[in-house]
């Protein structure tokens, strides 16, 4: 085949995760970086074998819980104790008690919005362009993909490990 | 353990089954019986926009309000409303926290049992504003007066609550359909339905380092939802004990709405469960194993209301405090006596049922035993509110509370709003979260060469 110059990466198939697992071992025993694992759930145990760090969005749910905690909780001082003091029933205007409901609102919300954003934005979505591998990994099908640019990566060493796995179809991505 | 523990999933089920089985219904005309059921809802749900109009025009004289009874069955209706939702987020998020594998199969359900239930409970302040059309005046914002809104009041402590709860309980439904609208979308035939679920789904792939950062958020949500749900029943009792009202100014109160809340919305999912399972045949995947979880969920709850009614008497007779003890008493055997031992019978005695395994796991007795609570869970609140309100301090305030037949239709016009979005649910999208089920399904199974799946 003369069109293996370009080929961008092989996808192998696999019915159940475990097959998948094993491939994905085979793939960093060769310390491949650029592979992905395509699957209708989440498969834990794959990340670490794929090289895929932990996600960063706890951080920006901290940063955004917290500047919705400052943010509840100051706009309640400045507007009841500082733009327009109004005495209401004989409550302090700096009533930090009664404050606390509508801040730990306000954290909740912002860090909530903040994560989903952080989501979409880490994953790059809402995103229309990119194909999909295969109609069946939103069914159950669980692919492995392998990208041509790896160190080391020769078609037919790869194409062999993924039929010792287990794989129930390999296609090339060109 | 050496006990054979009973499936979750009927184990004939492989995990291709399950998006044909749940998408069934998108994919097909509706069935009569749901046009029936619609039409029924969308009609209350037009009586209600009739009543709406009705009011503008007249006037808040159209409520049975009046002195003394400023709170009748709106609100009774907004808490209810709001209880309901309750357990949803408890399915949705505590669950997922405590890592109880059951809830995979009705937690989009009941997740959007909660979003509609609480859009039903905030139409009832907002249509029992009186100046409907200055709604907008519960917000903070710059206006020409430079007025803002008082902090200090449970009420706008409330408006903050509900409307973060909605909003977060919207977004994390929406995140868990991402991957099942993938699903719709990839055996989508129909070109239009490819297309709405397409952009729905926002370009999901499942590719791993999506779902790794998907799985962190999912948890985050789930752990930022548990103390939201927890926080907004909770300040919906406020608005009751942070008054001085003989019955309502109580600190039980938090944890007892809580209670009262998860207790009602279970009811409410068996009831909704139920039918649904019946109807889109999923009694493969809703099995008796949820419902029975469920039942006992509802008994535990239904003790926890139970020793709060309890406890709230005695703390009444207790305090030696006249006023307390007489609202009590005047619960109990004045003019809503009626209404109280309602709710005592129903939300005490009646769930003591689920005691024996076999009534907790037979359909009519679960369906008919939810339908109870769910009445009873109205009367509690309707106890609370009127009884509270009707004989306060002065006897020369004392009146009764009638409703006008505009407070019983705002009543049906909610279930009419309520299952007319929740019918919409059912046809529209995948009624259970299918990624979620798939990866139940491989737990403890063995792949064709008997190697066990270790996750």
């Amino acid at each position: 085949m003369n069109l293996s110059s370009k080929l961008l990466g092989i996808v192998a198939v696999f019915k159940d995760p475990y097959h998948l697992l094993r491939a994905a071992g085979e793939a960093q025993r060769r310390q491949f970086k650029h592979c992905d694992a395509f699957t209708p759930y989440p498969v834990h145990g794959l990340d670490k074998l794929l090289g895929i760090k932990r996600s960063l969005i706890p951080w920006v749910t901290l940063v955004f819980g917290l500047a919705g905690c400052l943010g509840g909780l100051g706009l309640q001082i400045w507007t009841s104790a500082v733009a327009w003091p109004l005495n209401i029933g004989g409550k302090p205007f700096l009533s930090i008690p009664a404050f606390i409901p509508i801040t730990f609102e306000c954290t909740v919300l912002l860090g909530g919005l903040a994560t989903f954003a952080a989501l979409l934005m880490f994953c790059r979505l809402p995103n229309y362009h990119t194909r999909a591998l295969d109609k069946e990994i939103t069914n159950d099908a669980f692919a492995l993909y392998i990208s041509a640019k790896e160190e080391g990566f020769r078609e037919g060493d790869v194409r062999e490990f993924l039929e010792k796995s287990g794989a129930y179809e390999i296609k090339m991505v060109e | 353990m050496d006990f054979e523990k009973e499936p979750l999933i009927n184990p004939a089920k492989k995990i291709a089954d399950v998006n044909s089985d749940v998408c069934r219904p998108l994919e097909s005309f509706p069935t009569r019986a749901w046009t029936v059921a619609f039409g029924i809802s969308v009609s209350l749900f037009l009586m209600g926009i009739g009543l709406i109009v009705y009011q503008l025009k007249v006037g808040m004289g159209v409520w049975g309000l009046n002195h003394p009874v400023g709170w009748g069955i709106d609100i009774t209706n907004f808490v209810f409303w709001i209880g309901i939702g309750h357990a949803g987020t408890l399915i949705s998020a505590i669950l997922h926290l405590f890592r109880q594998r059951w809830r995979t199969s009705i937690n989009r359900a009941a997740e959007a049992m909660t979003i509609f239930a609480v859009m039903t409970a905030g139409l009832f302040p907002l249509i029992h504003l009186g100046r409907n059309w200055f709604f907008f005046w519960l917000l903070p914002y710059p206006n020409l007066r430079n007025l803002w809104v008082n902090f200090r009041s449970p009420l706008l402590w409330d408006v903050f609550a509900v409307s973060t709860y909605f909003t977060i309980s919207l977004v994390f439904w929406y995140m868990g359909l991402i991957p099942d609208f993938a699903s719709v979308r990839d055996r989508a035939k129909n070109r239009i339905r490819k297309i709405v679920y397409s952009l729905l789904a926002l370009g999901w792939r499942g590719s791993q380092r999506h779902w790794n950062h998907y799985e962190t958020a999912y948890l985050i949500l789930a752990g930022l939802s548990t103390p939201l749900v927890l926080s907004v029943h909770s300040i919906v009792s406020f608005d009751f004990a942070v008054s001085i009202l003989p019955g309502w100014h109580t600190t039980i109160f938090p944890p007892y709405f809580v209670a009262g809340a998860i207790f009602s919305g279970f009811a409410m999912v068996v009831t909704l469960l139920v039918i649904v399972r019946k109807v889109f045949g999923l009694e493969d995947y809703i099995t008796m194993v949820h419902l029975e979880n469920m039942n006992k969920i509802i008994l535990v709850t239904g003790m926890m209301v139970g020793y709060a009614y309890a406890c709230e008497f005695f703390t009444a007779w207790y305090s030696g405090n006249t006023y307390e003890w007489f609202t009590f008493k005047n619960r109990a055997l004045g003019p809503y006596a009626w209404a109280y031992w309602t709710m005592i019978f129903s939300n005490v005695a009646a769930p003591q049922v689920f005691w024996v395994k076999k009534w907790r796991r037979s359909i009519p007795i679960m369906f008919v035993l939810s339908l109870i609570i769910n009445i009873g869970m109205w009367f509690e609140r309707f106890t609370i509110i009127v009884t509270s309100l009707h004989r306060d301090f002065l006897p020369v305030n004392w009146d009764q509370y009638i409703p006008t037949f505009v407070d019983w239709g705002y009543t049906l016009f909610s279930f009419g709003f309520f299952f007319t979005f929740f019918l919409i649910f059912c046809r529209l999208f995948p009624t259970i979260a299918m990624s979620e089920v798939k990866a139940t399904m491989h737990t403890g199974r063995k792949t064709e060469q008997e190697h066990e799946f270790v996750f």
